[in-house]
């Protein structure tokens, strides 16, 4: 049953996701900033550089195919998509049932799958390189991911995204050892599948360490604008999941419009102190070798495993 | 569903899954003086386990093993390795057999063993802490591991004191702790230990130059 606030909440939550993603991560560089004393660039940046994309031509290399063409597409498809079933705003989603949270750890796996093919369809070294470095760092931090999933869905006896939040959000107080294994460990997947500081450096061109970057070097225009907004989208999106997972207060239930408009200026805060903490991590912590990045997520799965046996052992009994 | 467990088994359980947190990254810990942290860290943890398991209770020997677990293993021991560390000069990182990323798998599978194996047990227990059991076995088993897998002698005195916080654990978590006298005994065994072995590293390094203990294995030959 389909309601016609659950319509328009949820076309607000898209509308909402595709304004304020260049905002966060204009917010997280001018924390970045102020962190490293250096002079912040204004926070309008990302939508600046957007506009300015949009109105440049596209220039395609000579052996582009059409796949080249289409990925930009595709990835900024499956991030608005991944932003309309993740519950920022309220759980009364009608896209919800389109996909759980395994299909929208599938839904993050095709963006990925489709950005490095693009890479690797002009045939340059560093787009190639850059692709390989990101399915490295993507089949590494898949299982992770949905290892954290299998524990939060054990919790709520359901695999929909929305059912898990509504029911952290409205549990008893009672603390979950496996929780917090699990918000770390997703904390850890969630800097690699953003390109953060410890795994990679969201802001170089230095061959050697970037692997987002290295993907999308030969785009430009409209295609780099769209890839550049599905990139904030995407940080976007797990800002949004890792808060609505592991700090689900204040997420609307259903279709309560006074809560609703309650959970927004709620969202905007809890985003603004996530993005700060962000750029407080990557200010902390130096880029590691890209041969390093195994073990980082390698310890994220151990983190993601121990929560689910700690689930099993201390919380299962009745 | 879980919210019939009381606040303070919630909290004896947090503690102990902050233990086998730390079990996991004193595994993983490539240096020395950061792994003697993580000790004094895991012990912090234990005696504030106890520490909740003894308001619980009220049992008073439980305060008194509390209190002697943060004398020993969260002030006194750590000062003395780091001492120790600091007179060996002993320099580097810590030197592990097999690689770390696959220390940790093994680590994993262990954990897995040691709930499954203490899940019947613990049925038997009726105290609040019993579902700690498996965790306090798992601690026992990763120190062990790491007593394995490492080169140095600090290292494996460092998972000797870990396997004993598990030990401590296990004891809490089945029996609300064992009687007193054993209870100081091990206490005592410990720290005579640990500074009969400090003065074991000096006897070993005067003979060999260095603490690996891999030079040990050739003794007989000559």
């Amino acid at each position: 049953m389909i309601s016609i606030s659950g319509l328009l909440g949820q076309a607000f939550a898209i509308l909402l996701a595709l304004v304020l993603a260049p905002l966060l991560s204009g917010w997280v560089g001018q924390c970045r900033a102020w962190l490293q004393s250096r002079t912040a660039p204004p926070l309008l940046l990302p939508y600046y550089q957007l506009q300015k994309l949009f109105h440049k031509d596209v220039v395609l290399a000579h052996g582009a195919s059409s796949l080249f063409r289409a990925a930009p597409f595709v990835v900024f498809g499956c991030m608005v998509l991944a932003c309309a079933i993740i519950p920022s705003l309220s759980t009364d989603l009608p896209l919800a049932p389109a996909a759980d949270a395994l299909a929208l750890v599938g839904v993050f796996g095709l963006a990925r799958i489709f950005i490095s093919l693009a890479a690797m369809d002009v045939g340059t070294s560093f787009g190639s390189l850059g692709g390989r470095r990101e399915m490295l760092v993507g089949f590494l931090a898949e299982p992770a991911l949905l290892m954290v999933i299998f524990t939060l869905a054990m919790i709520a006896q359901s695999t929909s995204v929305a059912t898990i939040v509504e029911t952290l959000a409205h549990r008893e107080l009672v603390i979950y050892p496996s929780l917090a294994f699990a918000g770390i460990a997703f904390t850890f997947v969630s800097f690699a599948e953003n390109a953060r500081v410890p795994v990679d450096n969201p802001a170089t061109h230095l061959e050697l360490t970037m692997i987002h970057e290295a993907m999308i070097l030969e785009y430009s225009g409209r295609h780099l604008a769209l890839i550049e907004w599905a990139a904030s989208l995407k940080l976007y999106a797990y800002s949004c999941l890792g808060l609505a997972l592991f700090f689900p207060w204040g997420i609307a239930p259903g279709d309560n419009f006074l809560a609703l408009v309650a959970a927004i200026p709620l969202l905007l805060l809890k985003l603004a102190i996530g993005g700060a903490f962000l750029a407080g991590i990557e200010t902390i912590n130096a880029k590691m070798r890209i041969f390093r990045a195994p073990e980082f997520l390698g310890t994220a799965f151990m983190l993601a495993v121990l929560g689910l046996l700690v689930r099993l052992l201390l919380e299962s009994r009745v | 569903m879980s919210a019939s467990i009381p606040f303070s088994a919630q909290l004896i359980n947090l503690f102990a899954a902050v233990i086998l947190l730390l079990a996991f990254a004193m595994l993983a810990q490539r240096r020395l003086p950061q792994l003697i942290n993580l000790f004094a860290l895991q012990g912090g943890a234990l005696c504030l386990a106890t520490l909740v398991a003894a308001v619980t209770t009220g049992q008073v020997h439980l305060y008194y093993s509390a209190g002697l677990t943060l004398a020993l293993k969260v002030l006194l021991l750590p000062w003395i390795l780091h001492r120790l560390v600091r007179q060996l000069k002993v320099k580097g990182e810590v030197e592990a057999l097999i690689n770390i990323p696959t220390t940790m798998l093994v680590g994993i599978v262990l954990v897995m063993v040691a709930f499954n194996v203490a899940l019947p047990i613990s049925e038997l227990s009726h105290t609040i802490t019993r579902g700690t059991l498996g965790i306090a076995l798992a601690v026992v088993m990763l120190a062990f591991l790491m007593m394995i897998t490492r080169q140095k002698a600090i290292t494996q005195v460092v998972g000797f004191l870990s396997m004993e916080n598990g030990l401590f654990l296990a004891a809490t978590s089945a029996t609300y702790g064992m009687p007193m006298v054993v209870e100081l005994g091990i206490a005592l065994d410990v720290l005579i230990g640990v500074i009969i072995l400090g003065v074991f590293f000096f006897q070993i390094r005067d003979q060999f130059d260095s603490l690996d203990i891999r030079h040990m294995e050739r003794l007989k030959d000559n």
